[in-house]
């Protein structure tokens, strides 16, 4: 946490809460690009790229970070069968942002068995194939500091974005047909506080902080693998979505396919790509050509929703005090 | 834990046998990645399963459940052939150069004196040979052949590793890499750490696994240094506490003990308890055992705990038999003697073994009382849940009260963890619906007592009508009021024992710590071990100041750590016989030509002369024992022992059964399987998604774990035509369950000599309550005997079968 009012982002997520809380940002004004608004104003400053490393090495697959998020993003993940398997849920949904994946691996170069387990979610990419597929005005943004996050009043459930993503993330609720996926808390970096999953983190296998100092960190751990023999570590900061924001220190940086699928060279769809013309009409059509101004709002009237279940809490309350007077 | 969770960053090797600690301590695991990460620490796992920790660890291998005696003195034997041995520390400060009577032996698995009738030993030759003066004799060139050094060296001499490879199934190349890696650190300036848990506390001779490690640990000079240490991994986070608060049927608060039938006295009970110095000029603190419990008598009884009547000590209990331990109380229910029974935080029938006799134990009963934040399966044993809980409601007349808690979160209180420190919480929330805490209930309970025994008198009513219970509301006693009681306090003006004239504790005063205790009366404390918690200073377990000058990870000035605020114990020892750190990087305390000083509490008189006293000064020599004499029921070194229930007999003794000295009831005899029947090994354990019982209440953790599984081998599947995800059957002599199949390449089955031994993993988190899925736990199949020396339950082997369900569940 930081308590710096010039520090434009938490510098850390394992910090005790702040005594003096950080300006809020991550507004109108950071948003650098937005899905289907080739027109969008320049932002208003530059904040300072943030990161979240995810330490392979050191990960111990307790899930702490699966429990945060849920409890954080308030969703009730659904109690499924064992299937046979530690992954559970057993994919990534739309109340689950993010997933231990666990892969058995002999190793055929040492004769040693290994349990790679990573942990899965949004890359939160430099270069976001969710956004370029968003044919929805709004419903994707990415801020200054590198956080790619779904406006989820502007989204119209299409599904683009599972498709431009080329690490399949995003979900599409079919309750309310809205896609989901990790925003890395940008509701607590905006306060000053680091994401959940990495506060929660018994081993700081994750960690954030700004991107910068996210790899001189990795580098070191890197180091520390390659003198226990693990020869081929390093880091997956993948150059074919211009990097990510959310990156992994691999014991086995020359085969991240073995840890779950991790993509060897991600890039976004060419069919995507060639979308970009399109996407604007499309886009614009589907929502009916509505206003910028209503769009922005939907940017930062988000928090301003009350359930059903608060409503009917509400009246309880009030009913009871009433009975109590 | 010898030394705290913050000083495992300081260690060089950390082995984690007999645990799990990345799966079940993962908060406190944070110290090993630390470790790891700063200090270029490396990682052993050794374990039937290779595990979370496995996952993150340097180098692992595999074990057959409950063989770990083998392995263990199979590392103390490589260590003495490759001279892998601190020699200063082994020869000065264990008793390695004391000398043991003649009569001591081993023979086919047994030691001497053995009585298969009593299946008990006669301890009278575990002993040393007393000389003339009182004393033990001793040989420091450690040439004589009854020395417990070479009685050792003989001992562990059958451990060979082609012996583990043939009764572990560990590889010998697996067990002769980490036997390499652990002898380094026989070196001065390196520490080895043990990370240990259920994993050796588990079985017939749990303690010996645990003793087994600890011996390993002395030889290399591990024990009372930076980064080294015994360190058990407890369980709850509070269990450390339960222990030290004695919550045994057999001990009193801070490890004294009740006494039995045969002490009626207070003269016959002291007489055992004398704890002469073993050697010369050796502390022996026991010596001070009638200061800690005259204080305790006085903290019970008050006033009416005097010199004249011996402190009340015929109001204690006496008991008739070693203990009445869980097992024990269980045994008697299920035949009828116990008709009333205060469960108080436990979960008995998903808990205890064998969960059939548990269930007809509590069906027994007249009187249930539960008192748990949580709706418990054993609250509702008398509902029927389908195969999940096939009881017959309607016969069943036993009356169920459950009496709802509050948890730890919404009460103040301390905790103590498992570093001995007592960490004082606030309440985070208010309790929900009618809940209250434990104190109130058991408060509202005692003065309703109080007052029929007012009212109609009873059998013996002294102890009932001058208990002390003097708390500003006698219905409800504050933790602050507890935590103080425990520390103690001076009844009457309490002076230096050698300068008469000062004074150390004014009357009504609270304590300093456990040195102001005296045996005259003049003080009360509940718990000795406590005392320096809550002073005149305040409440010092509320202590929040994280300084840690020069990184040694003590932390003095955080909480409070018993005994004395000390944190890591025998810390004399990590000083050579001038009293000079033996490696300076890794200074804790030295001696400066008058006293010791350094970054802990000397865990020695100050002012004890480097030479003249020994390091280990609970013992009555001075010295820690790599032979502890008749101290432990199963032999005073660890001697490999099967599980109860085995798939290969004995190597020493093909006709012995299990632990020799456990107790068995003769019921339960009857429920043990053999290897024809049921051939394969089954170990419990728990999994990181979840607490024991509770977490599967909670949404979040059932949707990250949220149903029932067996884990098994490829191979193991193969054979029996078992796919993953499916359903399986598993049953043991005493029961069957269900459960989904998690097929996993991280059991590996062993080869025992000419047998192929396959594990089955049984995680223990399910139940018929909450909002996970319904499931069983282990303990439907689990044999109801327990460690020879504490009773605890014989979880970590057993012996199992396994076929595919003939229904599939619905899914």
């Amino acid at each position: 946490m930081t308590t710096d009012p010039n520090v434009d982002s938490p510098r850390t997520a394992v910090s005790n809460p702040p005594i003096q809380p950080m300006k809020a940002n991550l507004g109108a004004g950071d948003v650098m690009r937005a899905s289907a608004m080739p027109d969008l104003a320049p932002p208003e400053r530059e904040l300072t790229p943030v990161a979240k490393l995810i330490d392979v090495s050191k990960c111990i697959g307790c899930k702490a970070c699966q429990s945060a998020c849920a409890e954080w993003n308030d969703t009730v993940p659904e109690i499924e069968h064992n299937v046979g398997m530690y992954e559970n849920p057993h994919d990534l949904t739309p109340d689950m942002f993010t997933l231990m994946r666990f892969t058995e691996y002999d190793n055929p170069d040492t004769g040693e068995f290994e349990w790679l387990i990573r942990k899965d979610g949004c890359m939160h990419c430099a270069d976001p194939g969710c956004l370029k597929a968003c044919p929805a005005p709004g419903a994707i943004v990415q801020y200054t500091n590198g956080i790619v996050d779904f406006i989820h009043d502007n989204c119209i459930g299409c599904g683009y974005c599972v498709t431009g993503c080329p690490f399949n993330i995003p979900r599409v609720s079919k309750a309310d047909h809205k896609s989901y996926k990790c925003t890395l808390c940008s509701d607590r970096v905006a306060v000053g506080q680091g994401p959940a999953c990495a506060k929660a983190c018994p081993t700081q296998a994750i960690v954030f902080g700004t991107k910068e100092d996210m790899l001189t960190h990795a580098e070191a751990r890197v180091e520390d693998l390659k003198s226990r023999g693990y020869d081929n570590a390093g880091i997956y900061d993948p150059e074919g979505v211009g990097g990510t924001h959310v990156f992994y220190v691999l014991h086995h940086a020359d085969k991240p396919a073995l840890y779950s699928n991790l993509p060897e060279a991600p890039r976004i769809s060419p069919v995507v790509e060639g979308w970009k013309g399109a996407t604007k009409t499309v886009g614009l059509a589907a929502i009916g050509l509505a206003a910028v101004g209503s769009i922005l709002h939907g940017l930062l009237g988000r928090a301003n929703q009350v359930s059903a279940a608060e409503e009917h809490e509400a009246e309880e309350l009030v009913e009871r005090s009433e009975r109590d007077a | 834990m010898t030394n705290p969770w913050t000083d495992i960053k300081n260690t060089d090797l950390v082995i984690v046998m007999g645990g799990n600690a990345a799966e079940a301590h993962p908060c406190g695991f944070k110290w090993v990645t630390e470790a790891k990460a700063h200090r270029g620490a490396k990682l052993i796992v050794v374990d039937p399963r290779f595990t979370r920790t496995a996952s993150v660890a340097d180098y692992y291998a595999p074990i057959r459940p409950g063989s770990d005696i083998v392995f263990l003195m199979a590392a103390i034997n490589w260590m003495i052939q490759n001279d892998k041995v601190q020699w200063e520390y082994v020869r000065n400060y264990t008793n390695a150069a004391l000398i043991v009577k003649d009569e001591f032996g081993w023979q086919d698995g047994l030691f001497s004196g053995y009585d298969p009738e009593k299946r008990d030993y006669d301890k009278s030759s575990w002993d040393y040979v007393i000389g003339d003066d009182g004393f033990a004799a001793i040989d420091m060139t450690l040439e004589n052949p009854r020395c417990v050094w070479n009685l050792l060296k003989d001992h562990v001499s059958r451990y060979t590793p082609e012996l583990v490879e043939q009764v572990c199934g560990t590889p010998k190349d697996r067990f002769l890499k980490i036997v390499q890696m652990i002898g380094e650190c026989s070196a001065t300036d390196k520490a080895m750490t043990s990370m240990y848990a259920l994993g050796w506390t588990q079985h017939s001779k749990g303690a010996q696994n645990i003793r087994g490690m600890a011996m390993l640990q002395l030889i290399l000079g591990n024990i009372g240094v930076r980064g080294g240490g015994m360190n058990a991994l407890r369980g709850h986070s509070n269990i450390q506490g339960l222990t030290d608060i004695g919550l045994m049927s057999n001990l009193i608060p801070g490890y004294l003990n009740i006494p039995t039938e045969k002490e009626a006295d207070w003269t016959t009970y002291m007489s055992s308890r004398q704890f002469k110095p073993l050697r010369p000029g050796q502390t022996s603190y026991w010596q001070n055992y009638p200061k800690f419990m005259v204080s305790f008598m006085k903290s019970m009884w008050g006033s009416a705990a005097t010199a004249e009547n011996d402190w009340a000590y015929d109001w204690l209990p006496k008991l008739d038999v070693p203990a009445y331990d869980v097992l024990r109380m269980f045994e008697l229910m299920n035949a009828g003697q116990i008709t009333n029974y205060f469960c108080q935080g436990f979960n008995p029938i998903l808990a205890f073994p064998n969960r059939g006799k548990v269930t007809a134990a509590l069906s027994k009963l007249k009187l249930l009382v539960t008192m748990d934040p949580l709706e418990t399966e054993t609250a509702h044993f008398w509902e029927n849940h389908g195969e999940y809980n096939d009881v017959d409601t309607a016969s069943i007349q036993t009356e169920v009260i459950e009496l709802p808690t509050t948890s730890f979160a919404e009460d103040d209180g301390s905790l103590v963890n498992s570093g001995r420190w007592l960490q004082w919480h606030w309440a985070a929330g208010t309790p929900p619906g009618q809940a209250q805490r434990d104190t109130w209930i058991m408060a509202q309970i005692f003065q309703r007592v109080r007052k029929l025994y007012q009212d109609e008198g009873g059998v013996l009513p002294e102890p009932i009508l001058n208990l002390t219970w003097d708390y500003a509301d006698p219905l409800d006693p504050t933790a602050e009021e507890l935590a103080k009681e425990m520390n103690g306090r001076a009844l009457a003006d309490v002076y230096d024992l050698t300068d008469k004239t000062k004074l150390v504790a004014a009357q009504g005063k609270q304590l300093a710590n456990f040195g102001q205790y005296r045996d005259d009366g003049s003080t009360m404390g509940g718990c000795w071990i406590f005392a320096g918690c809550w002073t005149e200073d305040g409440n010092i377990m509320a202590r929040r100041d994280n300084s840690d000058p020069d990184d040694t990870g003590t932390y003095l000035n955080w909480s409070f750590s018993w005994p004395m605020n000390r944190r890591i114990l025998y810390n004399r020892a990590s000083a050579d016989l001038e009293g000079k750190a033996w490696d300076p990087a890794r200074k804790l305390i030295e001696w400066n030509g008058e006293k010791w000083e350094g970054y802990d509490v000397p865990d020695i008189s100050p002012t004890a002369k480097p030479g003249d006293v020994g390091p280990f000064i609970m013992n009555q020599e001075g010295m820690s024992r790599l032979f502890t004499r008749g101290l432990m029921r199963d032999g005073p070194f660890p001697t490999h022992m099967e599980p109860f229930e085995s798939p290969i007999p004995n190597v020493f003794n093909e006709k012995m059964v299990g632990n020799p000295v456990a107790r068995v009831f003769v019921s339960d005899a009857e429920q043990f399987g053999t290897s024809d029947e049921f051939p394969f090994v089954a170990t419990s354990y728990r999994l990181t998604e979840h607490f024991h019982y509770w977490t599967k209440h909670n949404r979040i953790n059932a949707a990250l774990q949220p149903e029932f599984f067996v884990e098994i081998s490829p191979e193991l599947a193969a054979e029996k035509g078992i796919a993953k995800g499916g359903t399986v059957r598993v049953w043991s002599k005493r029961g069957s369950i269900t459960a989904k199949a998690l097929v996993s390449r991280r059991l590996r089955p062993l080869q025992c000599g000419d047998k192929l031994v396959h594990v089955i993993g049984i995680p223990l988190h399910w139940g018929f309550m909450g909002a996970a899925r319904k499931g069983f736990g282990p303990n439907s199949l689990t044999p109801f005997v327990g460690d020879a020396n504490i009773e605890t339950p014989e979880y970590k082997a057993f012996l199992v079968n396994i076929e595919p369900a003939t229904t599939e569940a619905v899914s």
